[in-house]
């Protein structure tokens, strides 16, 4: 039961943090389509991170999804280091979008077979939607891969260095084995390496190639509650209208 | 107000009737029956349970839905109306019926084609175009106004179109 709930956690604030890093476009996005994309992975994202929650809420008597949304401390959160750096420029808000969908996709075709029922039917629905954020990403890496010598340039160093922060999406929590043992989920290792051909045959046809990564230890921490510095401000952003009057009925 | 014995006669039939003039808030030609979303309807005396089945995961119109779905069946003269989020079905576009697509269409949107549970990029990318009816078309944008809109647009007519995306 633990095991499940530390992995209903870490992916309903995956989505929660990547969401809200998304919703930073609205307005600013470099054409009107771009800026509709990215409101618009935005808004799934965080509806996947409320049925997640909702979960957690439902059928392990965590407390609603609003309060484990917003009113969690720092620490409490389990989301990767990847999804809480700012957006930055759009090399990396599509190179990041690019790492993250993409194991992202593979996880929920992975939940879709898994024993914990609630999460196998939530899987099912929200792995059609990521095909959506995963066409998207595709469609820019292939773009500007190939486009000019200098977008060629930009996407390649922005894989350089967004890569090794990727790995943190596949740091093991506490409960691996018994997550594989009870077929709840196959486990992070699988998941990397499917996730590893499926992005080297995709930045090949686009011209471009993964680094090689020599601290291992770059990107990790965030599963066990050790973040980046944009964290706290993020959710400090983020909450600040639910703690000017909690529990208000809007 | 309605006899018990008045009631008592409406069934499901009836409900299903009435929630077609429960209209989806983004595409108001379009009900939650023709989308598909009514699964189970239990009656009991004096109360009603329906299922409603979600459509996209963030759709923010689900509570506006539940809410006009119980003042719909109230005013039938039931008393107790449950509307409840039934996720053991998971929605797809092969449930819009085919006169909700006909619908869509009349309201200037192309339509998802069935694809049995799993769609493809090609059913992603390809849609008829709602004004001429043309194939000749090209998708600009994956993503939409609404969440369950994608941006098309049609080489013959020359227009721009949005469509109801396969899911």
């Amino acid at each position: 039961m633990q095991a499940t709930k530390e992995l209903l956690f870490k992916m309903a604030d995956d989505a929660l943090i990547i969401g809200h890093r998304h919703s930073e476009w609205t307005g600013l996005g470099p054409i009107l389509e771009e800026d509709i994309a990215l409101s618009s992975m935005a808004q799934d994202k965080i509806g996947h991170a409320l049925a997640l929650y909702t979960i957690l809420h439902e059928q392990f008597g965590e407390a609603d999804p609003d309060t484990l949304a917003f009113l969690r401390e720092e620490k409490d959160f389990k989301c990767c280091q990847l999804v809480e750096y700012p957006i930055g420029e759009y090399d990396f808000t599509i190179t990041r979008q690019f790492l993250f969908d993409h194991a992202e996709i593979l996880r929920y075709e992975l939940l879709a077979q898994s024993s914990f029922e609630p999460l196998a039917r939530l899987a099912k629905k929200i792995h059609g939607e990521l095909k959506y954020h995963v066409l998207h990403a595709n469609s820019w890496m292939r773009r500007l891969g190939h486009g000019t010598d200098e977008s060629h340039a930009r996407m390649q160093a922005a894989i350089n260095s967004t890569y090794p922060l990727a790995l943190g999406i596949f740091e093991e929590g506490p409960f691996e084995d018994e997550l594989i043992e009870q077929k709840i989920f196959p486990g992070e290792k699988k998941l990397q390496q499917m996730w590893e051909e499926n992005i080297n045959e995709l930045l090949g046809r686009a011209h471009l190639h993964l680094p090689s990564v020599s601290d291992a230890t770059v990107g990790l921490g965030g599963r066990n509650g050790y973040h980046t510095e944009h964290l706290a401000p993020l959710l400090e952003e983020m909450t600040q209208v639910i703690r000017m009057e909690t529990g208000v009925e809007w | 107000m309605f006899t018990e014995a008045e009631i008592k006669t409406i069934g499901r039939e009836e409900i299903i009737e009435a929630l077609k003039q429960v209209m989806d808030p983004e595409i108001p030609t379009l009900s939650v029956v023709d989308l598909g979303m009514i699964g189970d309807v239990k009656i009991e005396n004096n109360s009603v349970r329906v299922n409603l089945i979600p459509t996209f995961t963030a759709c923010p119109a689900i509570k506006f839905l539940q809410q006009k779905i119980r003042e719909k069946i109230s005013s039938l003269g039931f008393e107790n109306v449950e509307v409840i989020k039934d996720t053991s079905i998971t929605w797809n576009t092969d449930r819009i019926s085919e006169s909700g697509k006909k619908k869509l269409e009349q309201f200037g949107l192309g339509t998802p084609q069935r694809h049995g549970g799993n769609f493809s990029l090609e059913d992603i990318e390809h849609s008829k175009c709602p004004h001429c009816g043309s194939s000749n078309t090209t998708m600009n944008s994956l993503f939409g106004s609404t969440l369950c809109r994608s941006i098309h647009y049609c080489f013959d007519c020359r227009q721009s179109f949005e469509r109801f995306k396969p899911l």
